[in-house]
């Protein structure tokens, strides 16, 4: 029978040894998250619409490589399904877009800032994502 | 109550109490949004309630775990608390900066990162808290002679908790890289090291209201938690799947995080069988179904809901909707929430000397919430198989998905409200047991 010994060694052995591979595959994941996300695409401009986008908080609404709120939709792709002018009709005047649709928050954006915050959308929409999301069943 | 110094215990429970009322508001202020009366759009803005919601609840349940260390350390410790009066200063700075993020995201003063938002001025803040109070408990227990293996795992787990809280502070222009570290917190958290926090405090409460031998419920301990990482280390890999990570996270991530529910599924054993053996018929019948209600439902919620959506190529269909928000409630509900409700309803009558716990309002409390809280995860449930086969499976746009879900959010407030009942009793009780008392005592054994 397990003694209590032997328990606290399971513990401590299991801990340690399954934390050294999560660091190892953690430093394996940044070396290769450069080449799977583009960054050679990561411009200034999409820094900075992606400081816009935490600053307006818009993952508590809406979810981006499916992270975030459940209240408004999945941005993972709207580059690709919407493009930039309906982004930019959205990011001005959303009620005008969807009116007496669910709310969003009106945003005083420059034209400069809803280049910045389409420029991140672009991004964040050419990442290699392992697939997701996935194509709708009849698509 | 021991130790004069384990009344400090009161006050972080009481603040619990305060957050956790206000934790239910905002959640209102979201279920009504989303059937339609978003009436408080121009004051709290979904992403607001929604930010100050998670927020409240972490602080809350970190709250919880503190007052639940400075009662139990003591204890086990067999001595008074180091510096009574830094845990009284570490409570107020506590309060101080959990009520300035909250009023701060009214003005939308945050980072906008999912679970993370506070600002990091008030990070530091944070940081420089739970130093004090780890310094606290930690001399406390260096200077006992008497080391219990309970107070050391809650002792590693608030210890670990502080460490990880600092990944969550690497800044990265990179979206991908910035969410793969806030899951180093966020994850690390909840399905690790806060899984040390509750099976310590679980093991204390067992040991107290069972009178089960210290070694046998202490060697079990070791077990799980031991299970908690085996699984739950490398199942962070349930956040890598499709963020932009190497893809070998599909097959790492599903396989560990499948394993996951092992960790909740053996404290669950652990809890029942340890009080069906117990020999003693303890007073404070209440404190134990509260115990059992965490391990069980903890199972339940974070086990076996997280199961459900965990194998990547379910989890491609489920990641960012409803589903999510089904398992989430549960979880925390189940695994933390319930655990903090136990440790209060052990420890307030011993800190106020008054015993609420036989009264049919404590017992509606216990009842209410969480029949409720299963409820709402019934409707969030519903919502969100039915979002997931609409919207995503066959294509149907977001908000046309979202007016077909809408009944099923008419009945999470429904269940909401029945939860909420349960929740005020329990307030109640917590008010109706009075200040801490003055003298030293045993309330049990009287």
């Amino acid at each position: 029978m397990l003694s209590k010994n032997g328990a606290k060694y399971f513990f401590l052995i299991g801990t340690g040894f399954f934390f050294a591979i999560f660091l190892g595959l953690t430093y394996d994941s940044l070396k290769q998250v450069p080449k799977q996300t583009h960054e050679e695409n990561l411009t200034p401009q999409v820094v900075r619409g992606k400081n816009l986008f935490d600053k307006s908080n818009c993952m508590g609404c809406h979810t981006i490589l499916g992270e975030g709120a459940y209240y408004a939709p999945e941005l993972t792709k709207v580059y690709e399904t919407k493009g930039a002018d309906w982004i930019k009709n959205m990011l001005t005047d959303p009620e005008a877009v969807y009116p007496g649709a669910r709310k969003m928050r009106k945003y005083k954006f420059t034209e400069g800032e809803k280049d910045d915050l389409v420029a991140f959308l672009k991004w964040i929409s050419e990442i290699e994502t392992n697939g997701y999301p996935a194509k709708p069943v009849n698509q | 109550m021991k130790y004069k110094s384990q009344k400090i215990a009161y006050y972080f429970f009481a603040f619990s109490m305060l957050l956790l009322f206000l934790q239910i508001c905002y959640g209102f202020v979201m279920g009504f949004a989303r059937i339609g009366y978003d009436v408080l759009h121009e004051w709290i803005p979904f992403n607001e309630a929604r930010t100050t919601h998670t927020n409240l609840l972490v602080v809350w349940l970190l709250s919880g775990f503190m007052g639940a260390a400075y009662y139990i350390i003591p204890e086990e410790g067999d001595r008074e608390l180091e510096w009574p009066w830094l845990g009284m200063v570490q409570f107020w700075s506590l309060a101080v900066v959990a009520v300035t993020a909250v009023i701060g995201f009214h003005f939308s003063w945050w980072e906008g990162r999912k679970f993370l938002e506070i600002p990091r001025e008030l990070d530091y803040l944070v940081v420089v808290n739970v130093l004090a109070f780890i310094a606290n408990i930690g001399m406390t227990l260096y200077k006992s002679k008497r080391k219990t293996t309970t107070a050391g795992i809650i002792f590693f787990g608030l210890f670990a908790a502080a460490l990880f809280y600092l990944p969550g502070m690497i800044d990265s222009d990179n979206q991908t890289i910035d969410s793969f570290f806030r899951w180093w917190v966020v994850h690390l958290w909840v399905e690790g090291v806060w899984e040390l926090i509750m099976g310590g405090i679980l093991s204390f409460l067992l040991i107290k209201l069972t009178g089960i031998d210290r070694e046998v419920i202490e060697k079990w301990l070791y077990v799980i938690v031991g299970l908690t990482f085996l699984s739950g280390i490398l199942g962070i890999g349930h956040h890598y799947y499709f963020i932009g990570t190497p893809n070998y996270w599909l097959w790492i991530g599903g396989f560990f995080s499948a394993l996951e529910p092992l960790a909740f599924l053996g404290m669950a054993i652990f809890a029942i069988t340890m009080s069906k053996k117990g020999g003693r018929n303890h007073p404070n019948m209440l404190a134990l179904k509260w115990s059992l209600a965490c391990s069980i439902l903890s199972f339940v919620g974070a086990g076996f809901l997280g199961f459900a959506h965990t194998l990547p190529n379910i989890n491609v269909w489920t990641h960012g909707t409803l589903v999510t928000g089904m398992h989430g409630h549960l979880a925390f509900w189940g695994a933390y929430a319930s655990l903090v409700l136990a440790i209060i309803t052990y420890a307030l009558p011993q800190i106020t000397g008054r015993k609420l716990f036989d009264t049919g309002i404590a017992e509606y409390a216990f009842w209410a919430s969480n029949i409720g809280m299963v409820a709402m995860t019934t409707a969030f449930g519903v919502a969100g198989v039915a979002q997931v086969v609409l919207e995503r499976r066959m294509g149907m746009d977001f908000l046309a998905v979202q007016t077909e879900i809408q009944p099923h959010f008419i009945g999470l407030l429904l269940a909401a409200t029945l939860f909420t009942s349960g929740i005020l009793a329990y307030i109640y009780v917590f008010v109706k047991s009075g200040l801490p008392r003055q003298d030293l005592g045993e309330i049990y054994d009287k």
